[in-house]
């Protein structure tokens, strides 16, 4: 790849990442630091492509020790993130009736299956 | 000929793999916008990194010589083993310094990798485009593995949390910036010299990022940590343009961006400049914390939870605004227990967060939430201030600084100019507080002298449960 290629790729994910974090809410902005926290693990990858050509002792220690450390980045960080966020999906269920107000429907306790401040894209897999 | 063909058709199917995982990093982190989607997003993310994993594992050479696939085995599998129980065990209190602890150790993983690709990379034929970003990895990822371990050490309290203030700090940090700098600029120049690098890059970047993180108070953490994090993931991206590999690339940046954007909403949450957070304390000249200077204010008044009691349940309104000190008592679940208590008597019960409360950015939402504080409770600043007007108790629950008036009044105090939770215009304010000492900015809070307030001493956590109990029993 060509260095143009790289720092146009470079250019193109910081404004996704603008883009995408832009819209988190207050709430979330933990979860989203440790989920991020996680993504940077991919150095992870620097060491395992490194490794076969590490020569003596003290490169394959440093080796080791760096996919460690990406390893535990990654895992902790996505586990600890999914623990967190566990908790917050169990909030919904009182949250419709705080919009009810603004709908003015009176659909009972069961309106959990109107989104209501999801982003537009809904139809995830 | 045939053999290279299929190493170009094993290249194109990981190239296809990277494409496959940085979609979906940015798919699922596009989830963690809203709470439904979010652990679902998260899982998203974390296929794409055992996808990137996986398709790294399959590149020819990776796996080639006798010891390599062990060696790679032992590091994930010691990762993994120290991962996993340390995420599965740690204490919602705890989240702010393992986040910080998890991103250390990725800034150490860049910092290594660096140094290793500097032994085989440099000094030959090599472009300027692999060691530029190999010396940007290794000075931010080293000083993001040494900032991180600071601010771990001061949130775990195995450093005092207050700034530790050296003289001319400014002076040397820009000496050792200077020093960084210029070794990068000497090694990149064509000199091959190892001890340049260890010395020049590594020792001078870890002395800055343990000189840049001490002086930061405990209040500026959430910021501080945000930071960090950003700069692990532009070291990462670096890391990638180094090795030409896409996944990095984009999953770093994609890190940088968010971070630097989280540490700027933090700190404007603040009135604070992300530079004046770095160059440390708040104001700098308020080291010693205003311990004895305080009488001039005039009396303290204090209150029983019976008291407290009595007057919640006379109220229409209550809030209550939590911060760090709620998390330091473990309070979050005798707190729920009060709401509920409350709720039951016909009060309703808001809960006031400031963006900066706490040592992590949305750090007590993650406690109420585990709590099972219902979601639409919750109230950001904005929502709250109007509110206050028609609030007849504010509970303040281990915060402080957040709610210090003299952020508003005051021109000369160090906050001057924070926005706040503006807890001093409902009809009464009760003040949780462990003792009367200062919040960790240093700075003494005139709310405690207002004469509608009263202070209940004592731990957060048992002074929330007699309140409940209190209430219970009327």
């Amino acid at each position: 790849m060509t260095t143009i290629t790289e720092i146009a790729i470079l250019v193109l994910a910081a404004f996704v990442g603008f883009e995408v974090i832009s819209k988190v809410p207050n709430t979330l902005h933990t979860p989203l630091m440790s989920g991020t926290n996680a993504i940077h693990g991919i150095v992870l990858l620097g060491g395992l492509l490194l490794m076969h050509e590490a020569r003596g002792i003290l490169e394959h220690v440093i080796l080791v020790i760096a996919i460690t450390f990406g390893t535990i980045n990654i895992m902790g960080g996505f586990f600890v993130t999914d623990r967190m966020l566990e908790m917050f999906k169990r909030k919904p269920e009182p949250a419709p009736a705080a919009v009810e107000g603004a709908s003015a429907d009176g659909a009972g306790p069961d309106g959990a299956a109107r989104p209501p401040e999801q982003t537009p894209r809904g139809g995830a897999p | 000929m045939l053999a290279g063909t299929i190493f170009l058709r094993a290249a194109n199917f990981i190239d296809a793999c990277y494409i496959v995982a940085f979609s979906l990093f940015i798919y699922g982190m596009s989830g963690l916008t809203g709470p439904r989607t979010a652990v679902r997003g998260n899982k998203i993310a974390a296929t794409g990194m055992a996808i990137a994993v996986i398709a790294t594992l399959l590149t020819p050479h990776v796996l080639s010589g006798s010891s390599t696939p062990w060696l790679i085995a032992l590091g994930l599998v010691l990762g993994t083993a120290i991962g996993i129980p340390a995420a599965r065990n740690v204490r919602m209190t705890a989240m702010p310094q393992m986040v910080a602890l998890f991103n250390g150790v990725g800034g150490g993983a860049v910092a290594l990798i660096a140094w290793i690709e500097y032994r085989h990379r440099f000094g030959g034929t090599f472009a300027l485009k692999t060691e530029i970003p190999t010396l940007f990895a290794a000075i931010i990822g080293s000083i993001s593995f040494w900032g991180s371990g600071i601010a771990f050490g001061k949130l775990q309290a195995i450093l005092p949390s207050r700034p530790i203030k050296l003289p001319l700090q400014a002076v040397v940090n820009l000496g050792l910036f200077a020093i960084a700098v210029a070794s990068a600029i000497i090694l990149a120049s064509g000199t091959h010299s190892q001890a340049l690098f260890i010395l020049g890059i590594l020792v001078t970047a870890a002395l800055l990022g343990n000189m840049l993180v001490l002086p930061i108070g405990g209040a500026d953490m959430p910021v501080v940590i945000s930071l960090l994090n950003a700069f692990t993931g532009l070291s990462a991206a670096a890391t990638g343009i180094a090795l030409n590999n896409t996944a990095m690339i984009v999953a770093g940046m994609i890190v940088g961006a968010s971070g630097t954007i989280l540490t700027n909403l933090m700190a404007k949450a603040m009135n604070r400049s992300v530079p004046a957070i770095v160059a440390g304390g708040f104001g700098g000249e308020i080291a010693a914390p205003a311990a004895g200077g305080d009488e001039d204010r005039g009396p303290v008044k204090s209150t029983t939870a019976q008291d407290v009691a009595i007057q919640l349940l006379y109220s229409r309104q209550v809030v209550i605004a939590p911060g760090y000190g709620m998390a330091v008592a473990q309070a979050q679940y005798a707190v729920r227990d009060l709401e509920k208590a409350l709720e039951s008597k016909g009060v309703r019960v808001l809960f006031a967060i400031h963006p900066v409360a706490g040592r992590m950015p949305g750090h007590m939402n993650v406690l109420l939430a585990e709590s099972q504080v219902p979601y639409d409770l919750l109230k950001s600043m904005d929502e709250v201030n109007p509110e206050f007007q028609r609030t007849d108790v504010t509970l303040v629950i281990g915060a402080n600084d957040v709610t210090n008036p003299a952020a508003k009044n005051e021109p000369g105090s160090p906050i001057y100019g924070m926005p706040i939770l503006e807890v001093d215009k409902s009809k009464s304010v009760i003040v949780l507080k462990r003792s009367m000492a200062s919040g960790f900015a240093g700075i003494d809070n005139p709310l405690f002298y207002e004469p509608e307030t009263s202070m209940l001493f004592g731990d957060a956590k048992q002074s929330v449960t007699d309140i409940t109990a209190a209430v219970q029993a009327l």
